[in-house]
């Protein structure tokens, strides 16, 4: 295995009283896009402030390309970074603003020219290096703030929430962007975002926070199909759970709402009578049975919601809703509220979370 | 309904202007009657040509440019620094810098004379030019509360904190986030306070004369102790001089730098 590009080791910070960020491990490869994904007050700006140098560890090592930066300042670190405010200088230019980490560098004008030239075109903004931020809508004002970011060539490129601040469509167009400048220039890059969508979409792997902590590192299809914690599973994607009692722990049967259903080698030693919560994703369902489908349960449509492409379905079993997606078909008329429906689904989609 | 609030907006107007503009416009006749039965602007001529109003407006100008440049000095990175890092200090500052409003000019003056003396470790008083340097800090101090809540509000303007991080990222230090980023984002509130500092400089008294400097102040005074027309005509000069400061800090404020936050 390759030597980690960036090594965050036992890492914890604490303000005052308060532990904000507890042992977090987590090594980047080489060229690597990393999200933290996690709800507000999760501590991942925290470590990403960590690195870029804003805050200080309690405890713990952060070493870039084999070197320790855990106490260095900002501006020794050579990390690129953008900020959720764009925080470009509304006093300089757009060619000032990616031109201004070279000055500061003291690469020689011409070559520092050519470099904020090559940067416009990278963004595909090649003409308005003479505009000022003010003149610049959201989603501009953040590609020159990208490209401020890695016009000095850092070793590394941290990204705070650059896409929070825009409307939905700049964010999933710039999204894209950032994503093949990325690639292009094999830059390792770290992004804070809370936006599960924004993460799986471009990552290369996911760590999602909760409290402090890292509930699991994985590729976005881990991440989405196989949660290691109930909390990931609850916050990456919707989500239904049914509580289970185990009948038979030998053959693996549950009893769901006195429907018996097998789950063999998903229980991981859970005794005969305990109770489980079960969990799947409303795509892992289809609406009556179906071929290779080996699990089902009955119920009544308690809700239809008709959103275009996909009709979102509420099936009522026992106690619980269940949700599921249904492909539009202008053939077929949607399913009515009130129907009795029988869910059928692949025993291995569902989750045991412990 | 809607036209009696406006006859009492008008009549508030036309006193609150009559109360402002009468006493000066009182002055400026009397400053024009020098010579007996018409009106002349002698008193103006004699007050121009005088060699103590251009030697005193002189020294006046060169101490008020020391004392803006010690107080942007002082200023600028000490309010900076409270925004950025030491937020929960700002009451204390703010009453530290509107304490020269509180103590008289003649008090702390005292206080310099006494502190400063030329037999003390620090003989500022033992020479002219140290004197001077007296007077500039004097004023520096005097100008305190109007320099400080000009760059303040000029900072509120700004996102310092992430300004100054996206510098320190991109390998900038403290020198150049400062005179780079957050000055030139602040200059027009500089400036404010600047000319503010300008025309408390141009017609102080009391720390001028108490330290024998050849000041404008005091020369206002001994013109208006031994003149009849002459302090009208420099009352109204300094008047003008005043009211220039105020109309370029609202011109030079047409010019700001503009931001995301502030787009016209």
């Amino acid at each position: 295995m390759a030597e980690p590009f960036l090594s965050i080791q036992q890492v914890r910070k604490a303000f005052g009283a308060t532990t904000v960020v507890q042992d977090f491990n987590l090594d980047v490869e080489p060229g690597e896009f990393v999200s933290f994904l996690g709800p507000s007050g999760c501590g991942k700006t925290t470590v990403l402030r960590m690195v870029a140098g804003f805050e200080e560890p309690s405890a713990g090592k952060i070493v870039v390309a084999g070197k320790d930066i855990t106490r260095l300042k900002p501006n020794q670190r050579n990390v690129g970074m953008v900020f959720q405010a764009y925080a470009l200088f509304p006093n300089l230019t757009v060619a000032q603003n990616i031109g201004f980490g070279l000055k500061v560098a003291g690469m020689p004008k011409a070559d520092a020219d050519r470099r904020v030239a090559e940067m416009l075109e990278l963004i595909k903004l090649p003409q308005m290096g003479d505009r000022y931020p003010y003149q610049l809508s959201g989603g501009q004002q953040q590609r020159i703030a990208l490209a401020r970011a890695i016009a000095p060539k850092p070793k590394l490129l941290l990204l705070d929430e650059p896409l929070s601040a825009l409307d939905a469509k700049v964010r999933v167009s710039l999204r894209e962007e950032i994503r093949s400048i990325q690639k292009k220039l094999g830059i390792t890059t770290v992004f804070v975002t809370h936006d599960q969508e924004e993460a799986l979409s471009i990552s290369d792997r996911i760590a999602v926070m909760y409290g402090g902590k890292a509930e699991q590192v994985g590729t976005p299809f881990e991440i989405y199909n196989r949660p290691a914690t109930k909390f990931v599973a609850n916050f990456v994607g919707t989500l239904n759970v049914l509580e289970g009692t185990v009948t038979d722990a030998a053959s693996g049967k549950v009893r769901v709402n006195a429907q018996e259903i097998s789950l063999q080698g998903k229980l991981n030693g859970s005794k005969s009578g305990d109770t489980l919560s079960l969990a799947l994703r409303p795509e892992a369902i289809s609406l009556g049975r179906h071929p290779g489908r080996d699990a089902s349960l009955s119920g009544e449509i308690t809700e239809v919601h008709f959103l275009g492409s996909v009709i979102r379905v509420r099936v009522g079993i026992g106690g619980s809703t269940v949700s599921l997606d249904t492909f539009n078909s202008p053939a077929t008329p949607p399913p009515a509220v009130g129907e009795k429906a029988e869910i059928s689904f692949s025993s291995g989609d569902m989750l045991v979370l412990h | 309904m809607k036209q009696g609030s406006r006859f009492w907006a008008w009549l508030v107007f036309g006193v609150g202007t009559t109360y402002f503009v009468l006493p000066l416009l009182a002055t400026f006749e009397f400053s024009l009657r020098k010579r007996r039965g018409e009106y002349s602007f002698d008193a103006y001529r004699s007050v121009f040509g005088d060699p103590n109003f251009q030697t005193t407006f002189t020294y006046s100008v060169v101490v008020a440019i020391f004392t803006i440049l010690l107080g942007v000095l002082l200023v600028v990175p000490t309010a900076y620094w409270i925004r950025l890092r030491l937020p929960n200090l700002r009451p204390v500052i703010e009453f530290i810098t509107l304490l020269p409003l509180v103590i008289p000019a003649i008090v702390i003056v005292f206080g310099y004379i006494r502190m400063f003396g030329s037999n003390s470790t620090l003989p500022f008083l033992a020479t002219a030019r140290g004197t001077d340097a007296l007077l500039v800090i004097g004023y520096a101090v005097l100008a305190l509360p109007y320099m400080y809540r000009a760059v303040d509000t000029g900072l509120r303007t700004i996102d310092v904190r992430t300004l100054t991080e996206a510098a320190q990222i991109l390998g900038a230090g403290w020198t150049t986030i400062i005179a780079r980023i957050i000055l030139p984002n602040v200059l027009i509130a500089v400036l404010s306070g600047a000319f503010l500092s300008f025309a408390i400089v141009i017609g102080e008294f009391t720390m001028a004369s108490l330290l024998n400097r050849p000041a404008f102040g005091p020369y206002l005074q001994n013109i208006g102790a031994n003149s009849a027309y002459e302090p009208s005509a420099l009352a109204l000069i300094s008047f003008a001089i005043t009211w220039g400061c105020m109309s370029l800090i609202q011109i030079l404020s047409r010019f700001a730098p503009r931001s995301a936050n502030r787009p016209n």
